[in-house]
């Protein structure tokens, strides 16, 4: 009971919190009526029963606590909107469905005015309920250095008026990029190894994808972060990392590669191409064998004129290397710009290796060694390194 | 929520410096109506533009007597060289503002300060 309590509430958390800031107006305010709320249901439910609405209950109760502390401290009441509320009845919890306010806090977690690092804490915080030490020891970093982030981040929304609303039109594609980015920043943060900040990520990537219905990038995000994640037991063996192409597909999660596909076709038919849904796209085409490789290299085309990124031209380079041969790719390669990045290198071994050009192909691998920091990556072009063979 | 708009001149070019007479005729006019069009807006209480950093004093008090020194204090890139205040909903309509002040564009940035209320 007590597990399923605890999944029930961490689904709910989110929304709770979130109807509460929008009728409180104040974070602090609504955390602690929440946090009330959620200790209420600890008890009752057990012992009465669930109610037929969770939600709304929760909402419902803490909005009665807070009004109840509110009365006993005017000072903090004429802090916040609930002058204007008509008084609530003691105990009566309303039946009706409250407006999910999500997205309202999803946009003021991830506003430009916050640091990124703080704009992820406060995501991973209101939206997912992660408590401040579960969020510090995600990010490496001690519990009282985080929920100092947190305070300072929920201090500078209050004092500098940060609004809680979804943007309006003018200033939503911007917005929308940078709530996008936090959630991918969370994914890859939680991909490199910690996985429950992955599934974190994905579980925020559902929760958009449902509140922005219309929007491409949503999908293609949340398609992006399936098709990786489906990979994820396949990825590492050993604690040594597995290429795409040595993987052992048994280990891929074929519901989660489904999800992912349907995710995509739903950004794909709303039209989008933007960075997402053909990062998406890539992926899914990767998840296919044999693989179709002069798409994928159209594919990286179109995604490196949106990004400008020499890094995606590295991996187009990989593509033309597979589809036309591995001098076409070196080609690409060489008039890449990117020597402090040790892909770059470790790719230039590869296709020189390929080409026969077995001493240059050694002083490229030994090139990406030096700036390599994972230790698998270091093993994996170790391994290769020794498949060249002693120089002779 | 009322803020005050901070501008950092940074390498924005004022009438007073010899940069400005290389500048085009037309973003010179563009430059004096977007500071009109700023100072019109509702909300918007203008502020005075200050004299260079190289004019400054600075005064402090120490043991009861007052110790005066020649500035600058700031480096010119970082010097604030005017100000506005604004009245307004919230922070996106502040940053809106402070995007069309002309030093936000040609090499100098805004500052937005929420003023303290009590």
């Amino acid at each position: 009971m007590v597990a399923i309590l605890e999944q029930a509430f961490r689904d709910r958390w989110g929304y709770v919190l979130a109807a509460l800031i929008g009728f409180l107006g104040d974070f602090d305010l609504a955390e602690e009526a929440a946090q009330e709320a959620f200790a209420i249901a600890a008890e009752r439910w057990p012992r009465d029963g669930a109610p037929a609405n969770p939600g709304a209950w929760l909402v419902a109760t803490g909005r009665n606590r807070a009004i109840d502390r509110i009365r006993r401290n005017r000072t903090l009441a004429e802090k916040t909107r609930l002058l204007e509320v008509p008084e609530a009845a003691e105990d009566t919890v309303e039946t009706t469905t409250f407006p999910d306010e999500r997205l309202e806090l999803i946009f003021t977690c991830c506003h430009p005015a916050l640091a990124v690092d703080a704009q992820v804490a406060l995501t991973l915080r209101t939206l997912g309920g992660l408590a401040t030490a579960e969020i510090a020891r995600a990010f490496l970093v001690p519990e009282a250095t985080m929920a100092q982030r947190l305070v300072r981040a929920k201090r500078k929304i209050r004092a500098a008026g940060i609004p809680f609303r979804v943007p309006p039109g003018h200033l939503l594609p911007d917005r929308l990029t940078a709530v996008l980015a936090v959630v991918y920043l969370i994914f890859n943060e939680g991909y490199g190894g910690r996985g429950e900040l992955a599934a974190e990520a994905i579980r925020l990537g559902r929760a958009l994808a449902e509140l922005m219905p219309d929007e491409p990038e949503v999908h293609g995000l949340l398609a992006l972060m399936l098709l990786h994640d489906a990979r994820r037991e396949a990825r590492r063996h050993d604690g040594d990392l597995v290429l795409l192409a040595d993987q052992d597909r048994s280990l891929w999660d074929a519901g989660q590669i489904a999800a992912g596909r349907e995710a995509l076709d739903r950004g794909l038919a709303l039209r989008g191409r933007g960075p997402y849904v053909l990062q998406a796209a890539i992926a899914g085409l990767h998840a296919v064998e044999p693989r179709d490789w002069p798409q994928i290299a159209a594919l990286y085309g179109e995604l490196a004129r949106v990004t400008r990124s020499p890094v995606v031209e590295l991996n187009r380079a990989v593509a033309v290397a597979e589809a036309d041969g591995p001098e076409a790719g070196l080609r690409i390669v060489e008039g890449l710009d990117l020597d402090g990045y040790r892909y770059l290198h470790s790719t230039r071994g590869e296709l020189l290796r390929r080409l026969g050009r077995t001493g240059e192909a050694r002083a490229a691998y030994r090139r990406a060694l030096e700036l390599v920091h994972d230790d698998a990556e270091r093993r994996l072009i170790e391994r290769r390194l020794a498949e060249l063979g002693a120089p002779s | 929520m009322k803020y005050m708009l901070l501008i950092h001149q940074g390498d924005t070019p004022t009438p007073r410096d010899p940069e400005w007479e290389g500048l085009p005729e037309e973003e010179k006019q563009a430059v004096y109506a977007d500071y009109k069009a700023l100072n019109e807006t509702p909300g918007v209480s203008p502020g005075l533009q200050l004299q260079p950093p190289e004019t400054a004093t600075v005064v402090r008090v120490e043991s009861g007597s007052t110790l005066t020194t020649d500035g600058p204090f700031a480096e010119v890139k970082e010097a604030i060289g005017g100000y506005l205040l604004f009245e307004a909903d919230d922070l996106d309509a502040a940053i809106e503002l402070a995007a069309r002040i002309p030093a936000a564009r040609m090499g100098g940035a805004i500052e937005v300060r929420p003023i303290a209320e009590w």
